[in-house]
């Protein structure tokens, strides 16, 4: 039976969810094809993702095992991924579009030749058993569909466009072993340090509740006190729009977007943004959209369920107000 | 030994046409703007941060060559010759019939790298992180695969220093500091600070200097060099139902009371 090779994920020991969502949108690829759904892990010692990956619904599991391969380093990631693909020759190869994927997905597919996807928010098999993908184009202002022509056919998917499917711990499934056997000659760039910058309070990929500041909050104080106590009366993490961003009151971290983070809370509430399609890019999984904004005919209003016409400065502190006497 | 640093700029259409203005030819994966709406096509942005990265490496290096290479089929000269106008020294601008829809980024990839290989010696290898139109953020990767040469995504500082380039590049946590050996292709984000505006006299240059064209033929690209393995099947805007409960009140402040409550009622807090 031929393999579908999803390249999987571990974050602190488990399973990324992302890996989880990318197999949830492998499952009917791997029906229609009546192909196995393989994940091929990188990390040194993931048994217990190996396991997840299988009650998330994978058939097989790659441990790719090499000393080169300890935290993230790309060439390595390339090299072996490359070695796998050629040895197993799988029919499809999907790579979820996170920081990791984003940065070997292309790369990958170059050096096993073959064409890729890009950043598809649905994927699917048409009548000529090729995988068919629809992704957006123009900043998200138009959608493309786009067919895989050349094998492996390959797709770079958006994360949190598809939950992931419910865990069946008694699924069972084969782990692998794969000894990549590197070459130390792979590696060309050297990463020199990494420096982490705590954000405080809650990450904005992991915050189930985000309020997001752009150009019509009118300058950096807002973000550190309307905005603010907003955010932690609600127990919601702070973004902003790419204009907030470019101005400088926050910093780049705090972007969502085409260009920034991929969110998808419960809640996300806008406050002095337009709406720009290249905005809501990054946003457009969110469960429930939110929008305050003094122009009534702004873009947002088309994709909000709840929306206020008006100044910030004087909805706001009314909107905290309540919600701390209601929590 | 002059440093050599090439530029990859895109021609696409203003990212701010509104989306009334799109004429869309689904089957054939083709966008064009309403010709009469007048609104001219521009460099991408990230192009220009890159030309900008590559201004400021020339400051730094001293002895330092910029060209720019551009592929595409319906260039409009007042707008790519303001790559020039900014300060680089030479354009090369791959035109052909036959590049009016590079359907798939492996062919277009193929094409700036034959380029960079026919403009010779290069150190540096400088392209926008996306382009605004087909928002792919991988030809610049595909072209490092090509030459062979190691390649830095995104990167939003970038110092040259005893035949490397050292490169900052934002992560989800933080940053990171990678160093790669040249030559490199590295992309840009927009972090390098606004894209200088041409001076007089670099608009005076620009205007006497006359780009390098070169075709598919001249390249050496054959028919088959250029067939797609991706095939667009369709193009298309989305359609969206506006369903937003627009929450009344006497004043804004009511409204804001009344948005709490609201939030309140539908279970979002
Ligand atoms: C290739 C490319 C990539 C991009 N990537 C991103 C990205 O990742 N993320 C991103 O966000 N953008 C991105 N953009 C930019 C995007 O197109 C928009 O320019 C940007 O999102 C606009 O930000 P904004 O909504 O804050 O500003 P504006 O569009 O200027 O909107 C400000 C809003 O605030 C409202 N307002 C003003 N004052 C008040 C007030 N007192 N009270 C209430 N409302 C008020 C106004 O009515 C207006 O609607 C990208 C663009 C390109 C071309
Ligand atoms: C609707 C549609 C959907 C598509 N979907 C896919 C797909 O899923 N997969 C795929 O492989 N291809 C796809 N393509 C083809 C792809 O968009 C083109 O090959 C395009 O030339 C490269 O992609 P990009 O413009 O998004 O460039 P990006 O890769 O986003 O560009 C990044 C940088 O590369 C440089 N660069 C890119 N193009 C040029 C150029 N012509 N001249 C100079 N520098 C350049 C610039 O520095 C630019 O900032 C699609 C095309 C269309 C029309």
């Amino acid at each position: 039976m031929s393999e579908i090779l999803l390249v999987g994920e571990v974050n602190g020991g488990n399973l990324a969810e992302a890996t989880a969502e990318l197999i949830a949108h492998g499952k009917p690829l791997a029906e229609s094809l009546t192909s196995s759904i393989s994940v091929a892990l990188l990390d040194q010692d993931s048994t217990s993702a190996a396991q997840e990956a299988i009650s998330q619904g994978a058939d097989k599991v790659y441990n790719i095992k090499d000393s080169l391969l300890g935290t993230y380093q790309t060439d390595a990631y390339l090299a072996s991924l490359a070695k796998l693909i050629q040895e197993i020759n799988p029919i499809a190869v999907l790579i979820s579009k996170t920081e990791i994927g984003a940065d070997i997905g292309a790369r990958l597919a170059f050096r096993v030749d073959t064409g890729i996807v890009q950043d598809c928010i649905e994927v699917s098999v048409n009548s000529d058993n090729k995988i068919q993908a629809n992704r957006p184009v123009f900043g998200g202002n138009c959608m493309a569909t786009v067919v895989c022509e050349s094998t492996p056919m390959m797709a770079l998917i958006r994360p949190k466009t598809k939950e992931a499917l419910e865990a069946d711990t008694s699924r069972s499934g084969d782990v692998v072993d794969y000894n990549a056997d590197l070459d130390e000659s792979v590696i060309k760039n050297q990463v020199v340090e990494r420096v982490e910058e705590v954000q405080e309070g809650i990450r904005l990929e992991d915050a189930a509740r985000i309020v997001g500041g752009g150009r019509g909050m009118n300058g950096p104080e807002p973000f550190d006190n309307e905005l603010k106590d907003l955010a932690d009366t609600m127990g919601a993490a702070i973004g902003a729009s790419r204009a907030a961003v470019d101005i400088g009151w926050v910093p780049y971290s705090y972007q969502i977007g085409l260009t920034g983070k991929k969110v998808a809370p419960d809640l996300y509430l806008l406050v002095g943004i337009s709406g720009a399609s290249q905005h809501m890019a990054g946003c457009s999984g969110s469960k429930n959209l939110v929008a305050i904004n003094k122009d009534p005919d702004a873009n947002i209003f088309r994709d909000a369920r709840f929306g206020v016409v008006g100044d910030w400065e004087k909805v706001l502190p009314a909107l905290t107000q309540q919600l701390k006497e209601l929590m | 030994m002059s440093f050599n640093i090439v530029v990859l700029a895109k021609q696409v259409i203003d990212p701010e046409a509104p989306s009334a203005s799109y004429r869309i030819d689904g089957s054939a994966g083709k966008l064009e703007v309403d010709s009469s709406q007048k609104i001219a096509p521009v460099i991408n942005g990230f192009c220009e941060n890159a030309i900008e990265a590559a201004l400021q490496i020339k400051e730094a290096v001293g002895d330092a060559t910029v060209s720019v290479i551009s592929a595409g089929s319906d260039f409009v000269m007042d707008v790519m010759k303001k790559a020039v106008s900014m300060g680089s020294d030479e354009m090369y601008l791959l035109q052909d019939e036959k590049f009016s829809n590079l359907n798939d980024s492996s062919i277009t990839a193929k094409l700036l790298a034959t380029a960079i290989q026919k403009i010779g010696e290069y150190d540096l290898v400088l392209a926008g992180m996306q382009a605004s139109d087909w928002d792919q953020a991988q030809v610049p990767l595909g072209i490092a695969e090509i030459l062979g040469v190691p390649c830095v995504p995104i990167a939003r500082k970038i110092e040259i220093k005893d035949g490397r380039a050292i490169c900052e590049r934002a992560t989800d946590a933080g940053y990171e500091t990678v160093s790669a050996p040249l030559p490199s292709v590295i992309t840009v984000n927009n972090e390098f600070g606004q894209p200088r505006y041409p001076t007089l006299r670099n608009i005076m240059a620009a205007a006497r200097k006359t780009p390098i064209t070169w075709d598919a033929a001249e390249l050496g690209l054959s028919d088959d060099d250029l067939s797609p393995r991706i095939k667009i099947v369709d193009l298309f805007i989305p359609e969206k139902q506006s369903q937003c409960e627009i929450i009344e009140g006497e004043d804004e402040e009511e409204m804001g009371r009344n948005l709490a409550l609201k939030m309140r009622e539908a279970k979002l807090i």
